[in-house]
């Protein structure tokens, strides 16, 4: 069974005369059990698309099914299998981190008070402590106790490590990798490429709405694609394939030396490269950050 | 019942204080009567001949050097006034506060359906309502029996009673407009409370704006009128709860299609 399954989902913001488009034409399928990234820049429409997942907002066309449920039409349903961590987490302020774990157990008619007692603990937040005084880390830890101590079927996760330490992001994807071994599906939003390579099978680029390709993560760094890095030289031949110009040309620490994504013939590239003075080169298959990159640079 | 008991909990503090104003108020204003009344004997009869200002606040259909005539006048400006401009406030704060400090997130990804938040949201400010004219009526009943004056205990309920209604009419009536706002207006709720306690004096001042009572809750509430005639007016009363179910009408029907963005 499929967790997530959209079909030509679009959202328009505004009045009819003045319309903004949040996403168009989202086709996707996340298996249950899968551990999926979601991949775009900021205001790529990721989080509307996550909306729409929740319920929170209404489609203006296409499907969005959760577990084979209508979102519009089964929501009550679904939330219950559903644990959110929103990018920004916001609680009622007078509040203490205990009376919030509670409240969200409530909400769910749940006892969660063991689940809860144990997260607090890996993650290293006192339950005591009052809402307005939290920093955004300790904030957005409430946030993960919240959207974890129901042992959800399916997390949704909105740029989840944000705001937290080093430490406790590796904590928390050991807790996520943890639930995933035991069958639950996470589907995190991210624009941290690394994570999302490190973590995650499957993943799919947004950009300004639209998904531009969904594929496992490991066949997204297969590209025909290739980091090439020159030494000796300052200025890249002049070939077709070279991304030089869209592409951002990575630093390198050598002063007389350029590097750029080629996907072009090879053999044009080995011919150009024999006629330049080079000391050195690397040709290496880029790594998703540059495959994002790739997708975002491409008009 | 989660929301009903969460919207009492964060709202406590905020219905302590206009409880205990309003309560204060009250009882100040019946412990100064006894002074009072020795002169009202000689001032009842000014009261009643001010023209339109007597018109204004209805002082000029009852004795006003009667205990009731007294309590009807000060009750219907502090608890009508007070009580409407508290009900307003909780009533536009309700949803437009969780999009405002951004909780309707958290509150709408539980598995609750929006109809439930709505019903808990309506349930939670009439029990708010309800505690507030309770303990206002105690302090009320305890101040009476201290200065000693025994009013018709009938009318003073139909008075409460009136009171409790407009509280209800104008909370259910900002509730519906709190459906549409994005972020909490306490401005707007203020306003509403406002334009309708002024429309009822614009009413009291001439036939022509009469009727100006069937759209404010002020019209049925008129003290006044209630101790005159021992009833509310049924007509201005139809209306208002009509208004008021209109109000909650449009609260359901707007936010169970509303984003949350």
């Amino acid at each position: 069974m499929n967790a997530i399954s959209t079909t030509n989902l679009t959202k328009y913001y505004g009045s009819r005369r003045q319309k903004s488009r949040g996403i168009l034409d989202v086709t996707l399928t996340v298996p249950e059990g899968d551990f999926f990234g979601f991949i775009g820049p900021n205001g790529a429409g990721k989080s509307t698309t996550i909306r729409i997942l929740l319920g929170l907002i209404a489609p203006s066309g296409g499907l969005a099914e959760l577990f084979g449920k209508n979102v519009l039409s089964r929501k009550q349903d679904i939330l219950s299998d559903i644990g959110y961590l929103p990018s920004e987490v916001n609680f009622y302020s007078g509040l203490r981190v205990r009376d919030i774990l509670r409240l969200s157990a409530d909400l769910r008619k749940q006892d969660c008070s063991d689940e809860a007692r144990r997260l607090c603990e890996r993650l290293e937040l006192d339950p005591s402590r009052r809402i307005d005084e939290l920093s955004l880390g300790n904030r957005k830890k409430a946030g993960i106790v919240c959207a974890l101590q129901h042992r959800p079927r399916l997390y949704i996760l909105d740029e989840p490590t944000s705001g937290l330490d080093p430490l406790m992001q590796r904590e928390f994807y050991t807790i996520l990798k943890e639930r995933n071994q035991e069958g639950a599906t996470v589907f995190l939003s991210s624009h941290v490429l690394s994570e999302v390579q490190r973590y995650c099978r499957h993943a799919a680029i947004i950009r300004e709405g639209r998904l531009l390709v969904t594929d496992s993560v490991e066949q997204l760094g297969h590209t025909d694609a290739r980091r090439v890095t020159l030494y000796g030289v300052s200025k890249a031949p002049a070939l077709e394939g070279i991304k030089l110009e869209k592409y951002p040309v990575q630093e390198t620490s050598e002063a007389n030396s350029v590097s750029f994504l080629y996907s072009g013939d090879p053999k044009a590239l080995l011919s150009a490269l024999a006629a330049l003075p080079l000391t050195d080169l690397t040709i290496t298959e880029p790594d998703l950050e540059e495959i994002f990159l790739h997708y975002y640079g491409n008009e | 019942m989660t929301i009903w008991k969460h919207e009492l909990r964060t709202g406590r503090l905020s219905l302590l204080i206009w409880t205990a104003a309003i309560a204060f108020l009250l009882a100040v204003c019946i412990f100064i009567y006894p002074e009072m009344s020795v002169q009202m004997e000689e001032i009842s009869d000014t009261f009643s001949q001010m023209g339109s200002f007597s018109q204004a606040f209805g002082m000029d259909q009852i004795n006003f050097g009667e205990f009731i005539g007294f309590f009807g006048v000060e009750c219907g400006n502090v608890l009508g006034l007070g009580g409407a401009l508290y009900a307003a406030l909780i009533g536009i704060s309700a949803l437009a506060k969780e999009e405002k400090e951004h909780t309707a997130e958290f509150l709408l990804t539980h598995p609750v359906g929006r109809l439930r938040v709505l019903a808990e949201k309506l349930a939670a400010i009439g029990t708010q309502l309800f505690l507030l004219n309770g303990f206002v009526i105690m302090i009320t009943a305890l101040s009476i029996i201290l200065i000693g004056e025994t009013p018709d205990v009938s009318t003073m309920l139909l008075l409460f009673l009136a009171y409790f209604i407009l509280q209800l009419e104008t909370a259910a009536i900002c509730f519906g407009l709190s459906a549409f706002l994005h972020r909490g207006s306490m401005g707007l709720g203020l306003g509403v409370a406002g334009i309708f306690y002024i429309l009822n004096l614009i009413a009291n001042l001439t036939e022509e704006a009469a009727c100006l009572k069937y759209l404010t809750p002020f019209g049925y509430a008129e003290g006044t009128n209630i101790i005159a005639d021992g009833s509310l007016n049924g007509a201005y009363l139809a209306v208002g709860i009509l208004l008021a179910a209109t109000g909650i009408f449009v609260a359901f029907f707007r936010y169970s299609k509303k984003d949350i963005v």
